[in-house]
């Protein structure tokens, strides 16, 4: 079977075609790095998305944070959840970890501005 | 009256960036003038990540991104001046200027660099009918009620546009718990990048409904509803497609203009086909020593390309205030052909030019297969292929040094469509 993509890389959007066997890629082309490689190989066998968002402080201002590295696609929604609970307090240094853990995924969130 | 060798007009990505290449060529009087609180402009409301990958080769958040520069402008020590709003500037570079600190002000400059960014596409520019209730909103703004207020404006919410702004407000109004019922667009490309579409439209099941557009709005104090039809390939609303969606909320994301009343006040000439100053290859405006980068000049597709248009308006500023003399002969003119929507700079100084010359564009539609081909006359200087050319992505082709000499007339930069 055959799947195009589009690579989320970089803004470069690499059109990728990506042979698969069994649920995994066999190969792909149309990429112009590895990260397209890489990107296609994820995504045809288990997506993966960095998530950003806002956390809040108890008074409602917000936090820009992020997941320090890939969740789950299927999880996305459930780490902003998870972001949306926790309550922060500033001040906040950009780098800062708001969870150790997001949603269960073994991936941190870390502030991405220094506030307060 | 205060003077500065240099005032740069902007502390977002385009001011920091030329404050810093400044500094670093030994320009030590100058100063940042910012109207809001904090550096970093509109980076500081773009939470989401994928800026940096060519300046940092890392993919960094607007915030991450921003703070990069805001400390190299305070390790530096370049002075800057918040909630200072520029209000006028004349051609001699005197330059007026307001904030509650100082009060008003005229300030007087060696050099100046215009860094205002450019302003979103509002409604009244877009004629649409129906009323003006409330829950009409840019993308912009949305983007910062959500992520610099923490305030959601809607909860059922269609969007006009597929520009990029658009699209990361999609998904960041789907993570907030808004349900986003379509996003419309004009033409039959998105003017988003592909990446967006993927990421914040399809991860989320949202559909993206090309060639049509919002025919009218329905809610007198508050929004009900908007109708959306199907267009024509003259763009025009085709009769009988219309389809109602209620919705609280329509976002805007229909373009992006340079924000250039200041420059047209102190006498700066403007191109009309961006929107923004006409430049030669140093950056330069027609005015002696005042020079423009960054979306205030054109609309940039990535960061890092306003960065690195910066620099080099930054260290051609300081080159002119260390006394460099006026670019020799007349310029020759950089125009647009087939294809291809306009061109920065717009005219050209061979003899002066530096090692290497950017020439910056936007194509006209989506090409496949086709080639990028610069003339001189009946002459070939550079010729660049590519998979896609497609309208949501700046272009820039580097002429090198040594390309200078065959240059003796008018550029003209074209679209070589594939042979279908």
């Amino acid at each position: 079977m055959t799947r195009e993509l589009t690579c989320i890389g970089c803004p470069m959007g690499c059109e990728l075609t990506v042979e698969v066997e069994n649920g995994a890629a066999v190969s792909v082309t149309g990429n112009t790095c590895k990260i397209g490689e890489n990107y296609a190989k994820s995504e045809i066998s288990a997506p993966v998305r960095a998530v950003t968002t806002t956390a809040l402080t108890a008074e409602g201002v917000p936090v820009p944070v992020k997941t320090a590295g890939n969740v789950p696609k299927d999880k996305i929604f459930e780490v902003v959840d998870h972001i949306k609970r926790t309550k922060i307090t500033l001040p906040v240094k950009l780098g800062t970890v708001i969870l150790e853990n997001a949603a269960g995924t073994g991936v941190p969130v870390i502030a991405t501005k220094t506030v307060g | 009256m205060r003077e500065f060798d240099l005032v740069i007009i902007g502390g977002g990505p385009a001011g920091m960036a030329a404050a810093v290449a400044a500094k670093k060529q030994g320009i030590d009087d100058l100063i940042i003038l910012e109207r809001d609180d904090r550096l970093g402009g509109i980076l500081n409301q773009c939470i989401h990540n994928g800026f940096g990958l060519h300046t940092f080769k890392e993919e960094l958040t607007g915030p991450e991104y921003a703070e990069r520069y805001s400390d190299q402008v305070k390790e530096l020590g370049i002075p800057y001046e918040l909630g200072t709003m520029v209000l006028d500037m004349t051609g001699d570079k005197e330059i007026s200027l307001i904030s509650r600190r100082r009060g008003a002000e005229t300030v007087k400059a060696k050099a100046v660099v215009l860094a205002m960014g450019c302003r979103e596409r509002p409604r009244g520019a877009l004629g649409i009918a129906g009323f003006r209730p409330q829950g009409i909103y840019t993308a912009g703004t949305a983007q910062k009620l959500v992520n610099c207020e923490g305030v959601v404006p809607g909860k059922e919410v269609v969007i006009l546009g597929s520009g990029d702004i658009g699209l990361i407000m999609a998904r960041r109004m789907t993570l907030e718990g808004a349900k986003v019922r379509a996003v419309v667009e004009l033409m039959p490309y998105s003017s988003g990048l592909k990446r967006n579409i993927v990421q914040c439209l399809d991860d989320y099941g949202i559909p993206l409904m090309l060639s049509h557009t919002v025919v009218d709005i329905k809610g007198k104090e508050k929004l009900e509803g908007v109708w959306v039809a199907a267009v024509d390939e003259r763009n025009n609303p085709i009769e009988g497609t219309e389809e109602y969606f209620p919705c609280d909320t329509l976002l805007l994301s229909c373009g992006l203009i340079p924000e250039n009343e200041l420059s047209k006040s102190m006498g700066v000439e403007l191109s009309p086909l961006t929107g923004g100053p006409s430049v030669d290859e140093s950056l330069e405006t027609n005015i002696d020593g005042v020079f423009a980068c960054g979306n205030v000049l054109h609309v940039h597709d990535l960061v890092d390309f306003v960065s690195e248009e910066a620099v080099r308006a930054g260290e051609n500023a300081a080159e002119y205030i260390k006394g460099k003399p006026s670019s020799p002969g007349t310029p020759v003119a950089v125009k647009p052909g087939n294809g291809v929507r306009y061109t920065v700079p717009s005219r050209l100084y061979t003899q002066s030019a530096a090692d290497s010359i950017h020439i910056r564009f936007r194509v006209t539609g989506v090409y496949k297969g086709a080639a990028i081909v610069i003339t001189c006359g009946d002459k070939e200087i550079m010729r660049k292929r590519g998979r896609i050319f497609v309208p949501s992505e700046m272009q820039d082709i580097i002429i090198k040094k040594d390309k200078l000499p065959e240059i003796d007339g008018d550029l003209e930069v074209k679209v070589e469509e594939a042979v279908k």
